[in-house]
């Protein structure tokens, strides 16, 4: 049966600001699924208040709604569009499952005639209230670990009576894991349970016994109306019970599974799928294996839903899960739609691999002083990076290599630890760097047994930890001169970086690099089809690997390449690497845009990113998508091998832009600002010549490298002090001081954490205002695209303020101010492309605080308050394809809107909330008010000093 | 423990095209074979010993095999079948509680060869191409020339008669005596698991040789036939298909999985080819004509029944088909309880998706028997 007839107009709900457990996984979800169902005539109309997403772009849905995810707003959509016949709730994560469920209480969507399809609100309510669950997983014959309910303390205390301890305390309701905890001693108890109770939005927590060890899995299935099951993927967490999946190492396909156990709990997920409900669509099960002979399986939840699981499956198969669950919402059957891979075999199947991808959550706790840094039931992670490799090994090395934490994998980089004591306790007591851990453990002797005894990671898992060590140490007993082709070949297909082998040979990494090239030892292509080979694919996913050679009947050596280079000019785009605080989906929709403009000038177009959570990684984003660390060796290899025109670094933020300085100097052409542009912007000196020549003025500032010298400093400048090291993101390590204590105290944390740095010192210009400017300059002309002013005073991190777009009080001398300086700036760092400079306002005075001459955080809000496509246009003049005066701009927007910042602070409950120059929000959303005199405004400009820290 | 060297080693492919790698456990070894790959992310131990796979050379697509070890309870025959092993990643070490010994443990106790750190995505894109062929993997990298020599030698698999090899020399008895159903089950490489799901609904099953007759058969008077599943091309098999050509005249119910649905379909006059590559893996999607509905199912066959003949043929009707490429999966008679499948509803590896073909085989021996009660 093909799609339904009945279906012509489609409510999508997003998922709202990014808050720690539900990111952008759901921008890639919707934004398949708007153009899944556009494909199908349908049409679309979308609520989201996230305007950094691709998915409320006006393109993309035939009418976007930002606003506020409310029922009021719902109400006031279906008003507008009587005409919608669905709504498709499962694309926005458990925030649209939410307000779709409240929606239909209200009686909302019977109001309105609309459908409710991909799930069915039973199945929501079975899968989240965990009492009902349970029964109905007992009802089937499908086990799981002990557990009970509790809506009062009382309760929760007798039930930690009879289960005994360790206990696992789940909240009701709650998204990422929020308010669940391990509890190992009864003194802990009241406290969690208390808050649990607390933090659950119907006071109810459930309390199981704890499966401590226990090896945990996730399943990724897809149904259709006929009833037909595929499971997309199985995923094996590396980490086991204990911790949060979205904080686990995760690795596919599962790779310590018997066929046995494994076909057990593929019947158990399509029996537990079957049993919550009819409906059509994707839906993610998990399970806990027993590591002993019994292998019981256990099952742990089941989201009816696309999950972050299932966009990490989606990457790590190639099969389109959000697409293909919307056809199948639509009415479609598996077996009548095409493998979109292929393109020649039936949807209707489960993806083979063969290579192995780890995920690697990204955590930001120093963004969080304070913070219980200990992984646990609770998310704590901020964003994830995927590496692909022919091998565990390799697949885990660039995974570690996609971090950006200034590792070059595991081991061999003199940075890990060596003290037993601490090596013990860090393996004890898991945090973000327990996978680089368990590779100091093996460096030092620690037995395998002991680690896996602490860990209970898997033995598999640490043997191959261990052989990765011993051919560390067996690559050391060689000199670059006397290392084998075999051996180097073989460090090489284990995920080795060259900085890596140059350092356990003693040697540059040049000189391995070389070395390799003269062995014939290079990186090959291979491609993700979804089948192992078996069917020649032709979509352009590709992931880098090293491999034997083959041998023509004639004697030709060659070694296979996936990756055809065509003779079309084409142009890289850098991706932004993983989310984090300071860097999120902003950049994506950057990249994306870079992406969609350079193909319209008829480039064909290259995008490097190693996030699986993004847009920009779908396989059909870009024209050819390599799915690799955001890593010098790993760019410069595919550089190599595609031959670009150029490079864009200035729309992946600062992982893209700290590539240039190397970029430049092997000669590749970065596309828009140059180098020596940036670096001229970044460089306190220089830039502030450059004002002084322009008569702009700017705070007072100097450079200190010792603590001594920030003293000196501190005379000259007074307090109170903006103190900073350079080259960081986000406003990392950034602190306002008000007296010599405090100065020295920061100074010696900064030079401790990031050693060899120098750090900048500003006057702090006290209770001004901050405003920004974004603008895009060709060398010639610039148009400033938005000007906004923050709510909260200067000092917040303008990622943390509210900002109206248009200033809200600013006079017309300011005004001019503003204007001139952004051009002036613009012109004067010789910009071709984006330029954000940001302001502070003291007494009629405009000050510069700091000018990037690169995609920022607010070019996303400003293009979707003006509905204008302002990324398109700059990529256009940084590829020297348009002037500014080519285009006709005409920014729409009545009223104001507000960039209101989005804070996931309820996962750190320990944390400090005051709001000071280092960023601390998870995301934003996009609120339009008609006048100054709307309430919310007046409720933000009331509160706008309330978390200001000094 | 420490770092392990290994030895050069090769797979040379009969039309002179060599993939270099390394020989598991350093070991000196030489295998011929078929060279044919197999895309299940998990299952190596029922694959290697799956009677059908008799004198291949199996590339495994998954990117590390070895993982979990081997464990007794999991073999689908008494040793291993498969010719010789090519891979990516070979585990040394396995994690397994239940696990009895290493793969590496079990491939030394069955004498085979395998080589690892091949590009085994690039040969499994060359078979795809250039289409099934025999292969000889070595230790021998030196010897280039006389290894072609002795793999021209080497039999193709057309026309080539395994079901001999791998059969049972002797009838034997599997189940309780007591159970209510008898079933023949013709061994022209059956797999345990087969014999499982017969004898978990309760029947008591007699397995003969792969020469057996159909009199033979007949003469311990079961209430149904089974045609197994198994090696090489089917039609020189004359022996089982003239028994299944005798099996199909009585009123009793006749079962085929794989090897035996080709034999049913050659006793009903339907002919059979060499596919360009066969299927093998656990993720074939498979349609139900019968019921509209899919299924993932396990499959391992490099030959296939003419669909043409099949459709022209009026005593047989379509069941399934296999959604990639349309080829037959499923047929059955009409007008007689006699059906057949192409792929493997015992899995073993592989989705149990299409169990219910045995509970649709026993409800055909259930009525039957009623039947013949009443008659």
């Amino acid at each position: 049966m093909p799609k339904r007839k009945d279906l012509n107009s489609i409510l999508l709900i997003g998922s709202g600001p990014i808050v720690i457990g539900q990111a952008c996984e759901f921008d890639y979800a919707g934004s398949q699924s708007l153009r899944s169902l556009r494909e199908d005539g349908i049409e679309t109309i979308l609520i989201n208040s996230n305007p950094a997403t691709i998915m409320t772009d006006p393109s993309m849905a035939d009418h976007v709604y930002l606003k506020p995810l409310t029922t009021k707003s719902i109400v006031e959509i279906l008003k507008a569009h009587p005409q919608i016949d669905a709504v498709l709730p499962t694309m926005g994560g458990q925030t649209a499952l939410n307000l779709c469920i409240e929606a239909d209480k209200k009686g909302i969507w019977e109001d309105f005639g609309v459908e409710l399809i991909g799930v069915d609100i039973d199945a929501i309510n079975i899968t989240e209230d965990r009492e009902q669950f349970r029964e109905l997983m007992l009802k089937i014959g499908v086990g799981m670990a002990p557990q009970a309910t509790a809506t009062s303390f009382l309760q929760g205390k007798e039930i930690a009576q009879e289960f005994g301890f360790p206990l696992v305390i789940r909240a009701s309701y709650t998204l990422g894991g929020a308010g669940a905890s391990i509890v190992y001693k009864a003194e802990d108890f009241d406290e969690q349970l208390s808050y649990g109770l607390e933090i659950s939005p119907i006071h109810e927590v459930m309390i199981d016994k704890a499966l401590m060890g226990w090896k945990e899995y996730e399943l990724e299935l897809l149904r259709d109306k006929n009833d037909n099951v595929v499971i997309i993927c199985a995923i094996e967490n590396m980490d086991p019970m204990g911790i949060h999946t979205g904080d686990s190492i995760t690795v596919a396909p599962a790779m310590t599974l018997s066929d046995k156990t494994y076909q057990k709990m593929r019947d158990m997920a399509i029996h537990m799928m079957r049993s919550i409900g009819d409906f059509e669509g994707g839906c993610n099960v998990q399970f806990a294996v027993s590591p002993d002979e019994k292998e019981d399986i256990i099952a742990i939840e089941i989201n009816p839903r696309v999950s972050r699981s299932s966009a990490l499956a989606s990457k790590a198969t190639g099969y389109p899960i959000a697409k293909v669950a919307t056809k199948l919402a639509i009415g479609y059957t598996l077996d009548e739609l095409d493998n979109q891979i292929t393109k020649s075999t039936s949807a209707l199947f489960e993806p083979t691999l063969d290579y192995v991808i780890v995920k690697i959550p990204r955590w930001n706790f120093d963004k969080f002083e304070g913070s219980d840094r200990t992984l646990g039931l609770q998310m704590k992670s901020v964003g994830e990076v995927m590496g692909i490799g022919r091998s565990f090994q390799e697949a885990l090395h660039k995974a570690t290599q996609s971090l950006e934490i200034k590792r070059n994998g595991l081991g061999a980089d003199g940075k890990g630890y060596k003290n037993y004591e601490q090596i013990i306790s860090k393996l004890t007591i898991p945090s973000w760097d327990r996978v680089f851990v368990i590779y100091d453990a093996i460096q030092i002797g620690i037995p395998l047994s002991r680690i896996h005894e602490i860990t209970k990671i898997d033995m598999w898992f640490l043997k191959q930890y261990e052989e990765l060590h011993f051919l560390e140490k067996e690559i050391s007993k060689y000199t670059i001169a006397t290392l084998s082709k075999d051996l180097l070949l073989e460090a090489k297909q284990k995920g080795f970086a060259d900085r890596q082998i140059a350092h356990m040979l003693d040697c540059y990494e040049s000189e391995v690099y070389n070395k390799r090239t003269e062995l014939n030892i290079n990186r090959v292509y291979k491609l993700v089809d979804t089948c192992a080979a078996e069917f020649k694919a032709m979509t352009p996913y590709y992931y880098s690997t090293f491999e034997a050679e083959i041998e023509t009947a004639e004697g030709a050596r060659y070694v296979e390449n996936d990756s055809i280079v065509t003779d079309k000019k084409k142009i890289v785009v850098l991706g932004s690497g993983p989310n984090r605080i300071g860097q999120g989906i902003e950049f994506d929709y950057c990249c994306v845009h870079g992406v969609l403009a350079a193909a319209e000038c008829g480039y064909e177009t290259i995008m490097i990113n190693c996030n699986p959570e993004t847009v920009s990684t779908d396989f059909d984003t870009a024209d050819k998508l390599y799915f690799e660390p955001v890593f010098w060796e790993h760019i410069y290899d595919i550089i190599r091998h595609e031959k670009p025109e150029g490079v864009i670094v200035q729309l992946g933020g600062q992982t893209a832009l700290k590539l240039a300085e190397k970029l430049s100097k092997y000669g590749i052409k970065i596309i828009g600002t140059s180098f020596e542009s940036l670096d001229l912007a970044e460089d306190r000196g220089s830039f502030s010549e450059l004002l002084k020549e322009n008569d702009i003025p700017f705070p007072k500032f100097g450079v200190a490298e010792t603590a001594d010298e920030a003293l000196t400093l501190s005379e000259e400048l007074d307090f109170p002090l903006l103190v900073r090291p350079s080259y960081v993101l986000g406003g990392q390590g950034m602190k306002i001081v008000i007296n010599k204590e405090e100065l020295e105290e920061h100074v010696v944390d900064l030079l401790r954490k990031i050693p060899n740095n120098k750090l900048l010192l500003d006057h702090y210009l006290d209770g001004a205002i901050e405003a920004e400017a974004d603008a895009i300059c060709d060398g010639e002309d610039v148009y400033i695209i938005g000007i906004m002013e923050h709510i909260e005073p200067c000092g917040i991190h303008s990622g943390d303020s509210n900002a109206t777009l248009p200033p809200f009080n600013l006079g017309e001398l300011v005004m001019q101010q503003i204007k001139d300086h952004t051009k002036k700036i613009a012109l004067a760092l010789n910009t071709v492309g984006l330029i954000n400079i940001q302001f502070a306002i003291k007494d009629e005075v405009v000050y510069i605080i700091e000018a990037n001459p690169r995609a920022s955080r607010t070019v996303p809000f400003i293009a979707k308050a003006y509905k204008e496509p302002y990324v398109n246009y700059a990529t256009k003049v940084m590829l020297g394809e348009k002037k500014v005066k080519d285009f006709t701009f005409n920014p729409q927007l009545e009223g104001f809107a507000i960039k209101q910042p989005v804070f996931s602070f309820n996962k750190f409950p320990n944390v400090n909330k005051n709001l000071g120059p280092e960023m601390k929000s998870t995301g934003e959303s996009i609120l339009f008010i008609d006048s100054l005199k709307d309430d919310e405004f007046y409720n933000l400009y009331a509160r706008r000093k309330m978390y200001l820290s000094k | 423990m420490k770092y392990q060297a290994k030895r050069k080693a090769l797979i040379l492919l009969s039309d002179g095209t060599i993939f270099h790698g390394k020989s598991v456990g350093d070991k000196e070894g030489t295998a011929f074979g078929e060279v044919c790959f197999n895309t299940g992310m998990t299952g190596y131990q029922e694959i290697f010993t799956d009677p059908s796979y008799f004198g291949q050379i199996m590339v495994t697509t998954n990117a590390h095999i070895g993982n979990y070890g081997v464990n007794k309870d999991e073999i689908e025959s008494d040793s291993i079948k498969i010719a010789g092993l090519v891979c990516r990643n070979f585990s040394y070490d396995y994690s397994r509680a239940l696990a009895d010994d290493s793969l590496q443990g079990f491939l030394d106790a069955n004498g085979l060869f395998a080589i690892s750190d091949v590009d085994t995505r690039a040969l499994v894109s060359y078979i795809r191409d250039n289409g099934a062929m025999n292969a000889v993997i070595s230790t021998e990298v030196d010897n280039i020339e006389d290894l072609k020599k002795r793999l021209a030698e080497v039999p193709s698999m057309e026309g080539l008669e395994l079901a001999s090899k791998v059969s049972t020399k002797e009838p034997y008895f599997v189940g309780n005596d007591n159970a209510s159903i008898k079933i023949a089950a013709l061994d022209i490489g059956i797999k345990k698991n087969i014999l499982r799901n017969l004898v978990k609904r309760d029947a008591y099953v007699k397995v003969f040789p792969y020469n057996a007759t159909f009199e033979e058969m007949e003469a311990w008077n079961p209430d149904a036939y089974f045609i197994s599943n198994g090696p090489g091309d089917p039609e020189p098999l004359t022996d089982a298909i003239a028994a299944a050509k005798k099996m199909i005249q009585t009123d009793k119910p006749v079962f085929g999985i794989c090897l035996g649905h080709q034999i049913l379909a050659l006793a009903n006059g339907v002919s059979t080819y060499k596919m360009h590559n066969g299927h093998r893996g656990i993720n074939h999607p498979v349609l139900n004509l019968l019921n509209g509905k899919g299924e993932i199912t396990s499959q391992n066959h490099g030959f296939a029944i003419n669909r043409e003949e099949t459709e022209a043929n009026d005593s047989l009707e379509i069941t399934h088909v296999h959604l990639n490429d349309k080829t037959v999966a499923g047929i059955r008679m009409k007008n007689k309880d006699v059906f057949s499948v192409q792929y493997h509803p015992e899995a073993s590896p592989g989705p149990h998706d299409a169990d219910y073909l045995f509970d649709d085989f026993f409800g055909l021996i259930g009525k039957s028997i009623k039947h013949n009660e009443i008659v």
